[in-house]
C-alpha cells in the first residue's frame, strides 16, 4: 500500500481534486449560496442545447471524415517498408509540432473570402464569386479534422501494422477476392485501431476551442466557446464550472457506450456459427 | 472423406530472381498425382519461394507451372483452388475454430448447414471433433495445427501445399505429426508438397524428395536412393552426416592414400574423386574378420570416443588420408579391447557403402 501512495497522491492532486473543485464551483449561485441555478438554466435556455448538438455534431462529423481520409492513409503507410512508412509517419506528425494557434491562422490566410484559394480558384475560372470557406461549418471542419487528423492515423497505422500478412495470404488461398479478404480478415483486424483512433478523436474535438473558434467565427459555437465566453465576458465561474461539468458527464457516458459496444463486436465478430 | 482425385504439377524453367541472385533458377519438376514430394533444403534455398509460386504468392520471373493441362502462372492465388498448410497455420484471431475452418466454404457460397456438416467432418478428421466453439486463442500449438489442416482440406483441393508446418511444435509431438499427416496424405490422397529443412522429416514422410540449393534442384529421387546414393556432395553433405575423403581412380582402379579399394559404382571415370563415408556404415572389426567378402578393411589410428548414450561417435585417423567419424554401439570398442587412444582400430565399410562422389 505504501508504493502506492505517491500515484495515489498524484492522481488526487491532479485530477480528483480539480475535477472535484469544478463541481463545487458549479453549485455555487453569484451569491455564493448552494444553488442549482446554472443547471437549471441550462435546462430551460434552448440555446444551450443547441450548443451541446454543435459540438455533438461538429465532432462526430470531424471524426466521420478523419476516418474517411486516415484509414486509406492508415493502409497506404502500412504497406509501405518500414523505412518509407516512418519518413511518411514524420509528415504525418509533423502537423503535431507546430503551434496549433499557427496552423488555425494559416487556414484563415488561405480560406477567407480574399484569401489564396479563393483567388486561385477565381483566377483559374473554377468558381466566380468567393466561396464562403471559413467563418462557417465547412471552415470549422477543414481546422479540426487537419488537426485530429493524426490521432486517428497513428493508432489505426499500429493496429495495421501489427496484423500478420500471413492471414491475407491464407484468406487468398482459401478463396477470398482481395476485397473480400480485405472485408473478411483486415478490416475486422485493424478495428480496435479504428474504434480507439475516432474515440479519440471524438473526445478531443468535444473539448476543443481555438480552431472553431477561429474558423468558425462565432457561427459555430461549441461548449468550449461557450465557457470561454462565460469566463471572459461574464466573469461567471459558476456557469462556466456547470458547462464543464455536463460535458465531463456526457463525454464519460459515451465512452462508456463505446467500449461497451466495442466489446459486444468483439464477441459478435467470433461468430459461433460459421 | 472420400478423394476422388488428385492432379499431377508440372513446372518448367521457373525462373525468379531478386536483383542478381536467382531464387529459384530454371527449375524443372514433374510432380505425380497423388504423391507425396518434400522439397528438401537449407534457409534461403528456394524452397519456400517454388511453393509460393504454386500457391500463386510469388509470380516468376518466367517459366511454366501446370496443375493438370491447366497453365497457372496467371492465375491468382484466390482462384488456384490449392490447400495450404502455413509455417505459423495463419488461423483468423477473430474467428472461432468453425468459422476458420467454414471460411472457404463460405467464401463458396455453400449453404450454413452444409458448412456446418462438412466443418464436423473436417474436425473429425484431424481429430478436433466437437472445438468448433471455441476461440483459436484457446488452441495448443498442436491443436492449432490441426485446425490449419482442417481449414485446407475441407474444400477438397486436389493439390495441397504445405510450408514448414511442423517447426514450430516441439520434437515429439512433431515426430508424432510426421506420421499423422502421412496418414491423412494417404487417406485423402492429394497432390501434397511438403517444405522442410529437417532431413529427416523428409525422409520419414516423402515418397520422393526435391533436395534444393541456391534455387537449383540437386537431386529428385525415393529417400533411400537420396540417402545411399546422393549424387553431389551437397546432397550427400546435407542429408545425415558424412566425411569426405580424396581418392584416385585409375583404369577402373580406386586407391585411398595408396590402398585398393572397391567401389560399389560402375567403374569411377580415372581422375581424382571423393570417397563418402557415413559414421554409421562404418564397422569395427574384431581381430578374427581378416577376410570378409564385399568389405573393405581399413586400418585406423583411435583419436578420441564420446560417450552418446545409445551409441558412442569414434574419432579415427585414417593414415594418409585423414580424420573420420565412426558411430557404434557405445560397448563395441570395449568388446574388441579397444579403448586406449593410439591404438590400431580396424573398420570395414561394405562395398555397396563405398559410394563414390564427383569433386566440384
Amino acid at each position: 500500500m505504501g508504493l502506492v501512495a505517491p500515484a495515489f497522491l498524484l492522481i488526487f492532486v491532479t485530477m480528483l481534486l480539480p475535477v472535484g473543485w469544478l463541481f463545487y464551483l458549479s453549485i455555487l449561485s453569484d451569491t455564493g449560496a448552494y444553488s442549482l441555478e446554472h443547471y437549471q438554466r441550462m435546462w430551460e435556455q434552448p440555446s444551450y442545447g443547441r450548443t451541446f448538438l454543435a459540438t455533438f455534431q461538429v465532432s462526430a462529423l470531424t471524426t466521420a471524415i478523419c476516418i474517411l481520409l486516415g484509414y486509406p492513409l492508415a493502409y497506404f503507410l502500412s504497406e509501405l517498408p518500414k523505412r518509407a512508412a516512418n519518413l511518411c509517419m514524420i509528415a504525418v506528425l509533423l502537423p503535431l509540432w507546430t503551434s496549433l494557434l499557427v496552423r488555425t491562422y494559416a487556414w484563415l490566410v488561405l480560406l477567407q473570402r480574399r484569401g489564396l484559394i479563393n483567388g486561385w480558384g477565381i483566377e483559374l475560372g473554377l468558381w466566380d464569386e468567393p466561396l464562403a470557406l471559413v467563418h462557417n461549418m465547412t471552415g470549422t471542419l477543414i481546422g479540426t479534422v487537419h488537426v485530429m487528423l493524426p490521432f486517428l492515423v497513428l493508432p489505426l497505422y499500429s493496429a495495421m501494422r501489427a496484423i500478420d500478412r500471413s492471414y491475407l495470404r491464407a484468406a487468398a488461398n482459401l478463396g477470398a477476392s482481395p476485397l473480400r479478404s480485405f472485408w473478411l480478415v483486415f478490416f475486422p483486424l485493424a478495428m480496435p485501431g479504428l474504434a480507439s483512433g475516432a474515440l479519440i478523436v471524438f473526445v478531443l474535438c468535444l473539448g476543443f476551442y481555438v480552431t472553431p473558434a477561429v474558423l468558425g467565427g462565432g457561427k459555430v459555437t461549441m461548449v468550449s466557446s461557450r465557457i470561454a465566453n462565460d469566463i471572459e465576458i461574464f466573469f461567471n465561474w459558476g456557469a462556466a464550472s456547470a458547462l464543464g461539468v455536463v460535458l465531463l458527464v456526457l463525454t464519460v457516458v459515451l465512452i462508456l457506450g463505446a467500449t461497451r459496444m466495442i466489446q459486444m463486436n468483439g464477441v459478435l465478430g467470433r461468430q459461433g456459427k460459421p | 472423406m472420400v478423394r476422388n482425385s488428385s492432379l499431377p504439377i508440372t513446372i518448367r524453367q521457373v525462373t525468379k530472381s531478386y536483383g542478381k541472385n536467382y531464387a529459384l533458377d530454371h527449375v524443372d519438376l514433374d510432380i505425380r498425382s497423388g504423391e507425396f514430394l518434400t522439397l528438401l533444403g537449407p534457409s534461403g534455398s528456394g524452397k519456400t519461394t517454388l511453393l509460393t509460386v504454386m500457391a500463386g504468392f510469388t509470380r516468376p520471373d518466367g517459366g511454366s507451372l501446370k496443375f493438370g493441362d491447366t497453365e497457372m502462372v496467371c492465375v491468382p492465388p484466390h482462384k488456384r483452388e490449392v490447400g495450404m498448410v502455413f509455417q505459423n497455420y495463419a488461423l483468423f484471431p477473430h474467428m472461432t475454430v468453425a468459422a476458420n475452418v467454414g471460411f472457404p466454404l463460405k467464401l463458396r457460397g455453400v449453404s450454413s448447414s452444409d458448412i456446418a456438416q462438412r466443418v464436423e467432418a473436417a474436425l473429425e478428421t484431424v481429430r478436433l471433433g466437437g472445438y468448433g466453439a471455441r476461440g483459436v486463442e484457446q488452441l495448443s500449438g498442436g491443436q492449432r495445427q490441426r485446425v490449419a489442416l482442417a481449414r485446407a482440406i475441407v474444400f477438397e483441393p486436389r493439390i495441397m501445399l504445405m510450408d514448414e508446418p511442423l517447426s514450430a511444435l516441439d520434437k515429439q509431438l512433431r515426430e508424432h505429426m510426421q506420421i499423422e499427416l502421412r496418414q491423412l496424405h494417404d487417406k485423402l490422397g492429394m497432390t501434397t508438397v511438403y517444405v522442410t529443412h529437417d532431413q529427416r522429416e523428409a525422409l520419414t514422410m516423402s515418397d520422393r524428395i526435391a533436395v534444393i540449393n541456391a534455387g537449383r534442384i540437386m537431386q529428385l529421387d525415393v529417400p533411400r536412393t537420396i540417402y545411399e546414393k546422393p549424387s553431389n556432395r551437397f546432397v550427400a553433405e546435407f542429408i545425415g552426416e558424412s566425411t569426405f575423403l580424396p581418392v584416385v581412380a585409375l583404369q577402373g582402379r580406386v586407391t585411398l592414400g595408396g590402398r585398393a579399394l572397391m567401389t560399389a559404382k560402375p567403374t569411377p571415370a580415372d581422375g581424382k574423386h571423393l570417397l563418402m563415408l557415413r559414421p554409421e556404415r562404418l564397422r569395427i572389426l574384431g581381430s578374427t574378420e581378416t577376410d570378409v567378402e564385399a568389405v573393405n578393411i581399413l586400418e585406423a589410428t583411435l583419436l578420441t570416443v564420446v560417450y552418446q548414450g545409445d551409441s558412442s561417435l569414434i574419432q579415427v585417423e585414417l593414415p594418409g588420408a585423414g580424420v573420420i567419424s565412426v558411430r557404434s554401439q557405445s560397448n563395441a570398442l570395449s568388446n574388441h579391447g579397444l579403448t586406449t587412444p593410439g591404438s590400431t582400430v580396424r573398420l570395414g565399410l561394405n562395398v555397396q557403402d563405398t559410394v563414390l562422389l564427383d569433386v566440384q
